[in-house]
């Protein structure tokens, strides 16, 4: 990574979403990415680019992937991880999202990754302390990590993203990662689309430029991504969405219905996967399948977000 | 098969705006002509002739609100007998409420409810599914599995579902599927009472129910028809100020239609006399000036169709003081004959009234009836509009005897039916 000054300057300080990325601010971060999946698959994955910089996790909601994900990239580049446990916390004693801020600020962190149930969370952080925040899931807001990494995934099968039709399916309503998404991938050119039952579709949802779809007949037609997203359990039993039994006939993704799309379509899916519910367990590990690809990704594209926001540059322009 | 004729009938179809001396022609179990011109198309060799001069024929009745004992109650009424029932007064098609033991909410009760009627029943019976699971208005049931396997229509039966989001999302996710919600409108807590609120009630020592508690629900329900643009119908209103809201959400360009039961449009809560616990009805019977709303309103159009909310009781339920007594009354069998009493009456056309008791519920929940087109299947009634009756018990073929309208003089009887080109009903 001893080429990192070739990149240019990514001009924020903190990464809270998609929203107020440029094109050509997406487009470094996966570059970056791709220079940092070669490294990954060295044997020695190690370097020096953020060493001395503290980085903190801060995960108020349970996660397993995105929380190792983002502990093994500070890791590779050489920083010091630590992760504030939540459940053993003070939190737990009720102290509040800023005091809690605060605290860990005064400690003098570079870069602190925060997950939380609220929408809005992270964006309070980052008002609150001295350093960089990235957000690794705020509620139903977003989860730009997640877009980065789809992307990167996308982009490495398939070359370019424009014209690409994008097929997102299920839980759009309760997700951070179809909004992250649907802004990332129309910020690069791609045609989204979105299919699901209304009741799982966000109001407005005609109006952020997808194509909105009710049956996957017609919405995976000549797709060339089929993005499927987590339907959570105590929504499938009749408040959302009639039965498990229900949503897989219409909406779970089986060979038949895989086989509307384009015959080289990616399968994705941001995990954890239910098997049975929202996807077939022969399309999960079938040959279509790029979830896998998509974790090895995830680490890449957020070594590849730490080092932006901690571009040595941006200390000797502020100096 | 073999071919029957009918000549020299007084033909009534409202889904051709037909109504004109001719012959009518069935051929393998559907119509192949019916009207003026089809007398000149000959008889078939070897056709039954039936004349039917004086007489009148019209589509089979479409009955989209029948509760049925089977089942679970089977002591009340079997699909079988509930065919009976329907065949004798004309009805051809039935929809069947989801208010069984155990409720049909899954798609096995669907299908046991399609072979049961296919093996058993004279007339069609098409089965609705619960909204929700239990009719408990709680979670909703699978919409798309129930609709596949035959469910032609959603509705909670009985019950209004109290809880708006639940609706809701009920309703919005029903459109997907391009389903019809039908609902009834009676609010949980407003509705306590046994009889229409008022003077009479109050002389009477009852609670009442007001009409309030109609509107107050139906209104909601119009609003979240707007919002989820759900193809909604009204079940069963019942009050002048109900049809209003009606009518002012088909203005909005809603996708509403609306019901009335036959005994809102013959009797009123007088009809109760001295606590006759048949007269016990929900919604209740109304003032008089309610009834004349809901004639008005049906011959406008408001309201779209007529239904006998058939609702078989047993003695042991309806023998009970007034207020301890079930809800409901048997209606099938005197569903044609008490709405001629507005033809008779000159309060409303003919053809409305075929029109409301058979082509319009079958358009409005997609069953294929309600017509005399050539090719449709020849469910029809060949009925005397003049023939004076009295309803008796020992006559009804229904297992029970809950009517409110044992012992009244009826105008028009049907004479014979038959529901694919096959006789169920000769008299």
């Amino acid at each position: 990574m001893t080429d990192a000054p070739a990149f240019p300057l990514f001009p924020h300080r903190h990464l809270l979403g998609i929203q107020n990325l440029s094109p050509s601010d997406i487009v470094s971060l996966l570059d970056r990415a791709d220079a940092a999946v070669a490294l990954s698959r060295q044997p020695d994955k190690k370097t020096s680019a953020l060493r001395g910089r503290t980085q903190i996790n801060l995960f108020y909601e349970a996660s397993t992937r995105t929380q190792a994900s983002f502990e093994l990239a500070g890791k590779r580049l050489g920083a010091d991880v630590m992760n504030m446990s939540v459940a053993s916390s003070s939190v737990k004693k009720g102290e509040t999202l800023i005091d809690t801020a605060m605290t860990l600020n005064a400690m003098r962190p570079d870069i602190l990754i925060i997950r939380h149930a609220m929408a809005g969370a992270a964006a309070l952080l980052a008002q609150k302390v001295g350093c960089s925040v990235v957000n690794a899931g705020d509620g139903a807001h977003e989860h730009p990590t997640q877009a980065l990494l789809d992307a990167l995934t996308i982009r490495r099968a398939k070359g370019d993203l424009s014209c690409l039709i994008v097929a997102i399916c299920g839980d759009v309503l309760h997700s951070r990662v179809a909004r992250s998404n649907i802004l990332l991938l129309n910020a690069l050119g791609a045609r989204v689309r979105v299919i699901a039952p209304s009741t799982l579709l966000p109001s407005g949802i005609h109006q952020m430029s997808v194509d909105v779809f009710n049956r996957m007949d017609d919405g995976l037609k000549d797709a060339d991504v089929v993005m499927m997203l987590r339907l959570q359990r105590e929504r499938m039993t009749g408040a959302f969405v009639p039965s498990v039994r229900e949503y897989f006939h219409f909406f779970g993704l089986d060979a038949a219905k895989l086989r509307l799309a384009k015959p080289d379509a990616l399968v994705m899916h941001p995990g954890p996967m239910n098997r049975g519910v929202e996807i077939a367990s022969e399309i999960a590990d079938g040959p279509q399948s790029v979830i896998q690809e998509q974790v090895e990704m995830g680490v890449a594209v957020r070594m590849a977000v730490m080092q932006a926001l901690l571009d040595p540059r941006r200390d000797e322009a502020a100096a | 098969m073999t071919t029957t004729v009918f000549t020299d009938a007084r033909i009534v179809d409202p889904s051709r705006d037909l109504d004109e001396i001719g012959t009518v022609i069935v051929a393998d179990g559907k119509i192949q002509a019916a009207g003026a011109s089809a007398r000149n198309q000959g008889i078939p060799g070897g056709a039954e002739v039936i004349n039917a001069r004086g007489k009148t024929i019209m589509p089979g009745l479409v009955d989209a609100r029948v509760f049925v004992g089977e089942p679970g109650a089977e002591h009340r009424e079997t699909i079988a007998s509930a065919g009976q029932a329907a065949a004798a007064g004309g009805v051809t098609s039935l929809i069947m409420m989801p208010d069984t033991d155990p409720v049909i909410d899954d798609v096995a009760l669907v299908e046991f409810v399609l072979r049961a009627a296919r093996d058993h029943a004279a007339v069609n019976i098409y089965p609705s599914a619960a909204i929700t699971r239990g009719l408990k208005g709680l979670e909703m049931t699978e919409f798309g599995l129930l609709r596949q396997a035959g469910a032609v229509a959603f509705t909670d039966g009985r019950h209004t579902v109290a809880d708006s989001a639940v609706l809701r999302r009920a309703m919005t996710y029903a459109r997907d599927f391009g389903a019809v919600v039908a609902h009834e409108t009676a609010d949980p807590y407003l509705s306590v009472g046994v009889m229409n609120e008022g003077l009479f009630a109050s002389w009477l020592g009852v609670s009442g129910v007001p009409r309030e508690a109609e509107i107050i629900p139906l209104e909601r329900d119009l609003r979240l028809a707007r919002l989820t643009r759900v193809n909604y119908h009204a079940a069963k209103i019942s009050t002048a100020v109900s049809a209003d809201v009606v009518s002012r959400a088909k203005q909005d360009g809603a996708s509403v239609t609306a019901g009335v039961a036959i005994h809102s449009l013959a009797l009123n809560e007088h009809d109760i006399g001295e606590y006759r616990t048949f007269f016990r009805l929900a919604p209740p019977l109304r003032a008089e000036d309610d009834r004349l709303a809901m004639i008005e309103a049906l011959k406008n159009g408001t309201l779209d169709i007529i239904v006998s909310s058939h609702d078989p009781q047993d003695v042991d339920t309806k023998r009970l003081p007034f207020a301890d007594a079930a809800v409901g009354a048997v209606g099938l069998e005197t569903l044609l004959a008490v709405a001629l009493r507005l033809y008779h009456n000159d309060q409303v056309p003919l053809a409305r009234l075929v029109d409301a008791l058979s082509t319009a519920p079958a358009r409005i929940f997609g069953l294929p009836a309600g017509t005399l087109k050539p090719g449709a299947p020849a469910d029809l009634i060949l009925v005397d509009l003049d023939h004076p009756w009295v309803v008796t018990e020992a006559d009804l073929a229904s297992r029970s005897k809950n009517s409110c309208f044992e012992g009244a003089r009826l105008q028009g009887k049907v004479l014979q039916t038959l529901v694919s080109g096959r006789t169920v009903l000769k008299v």
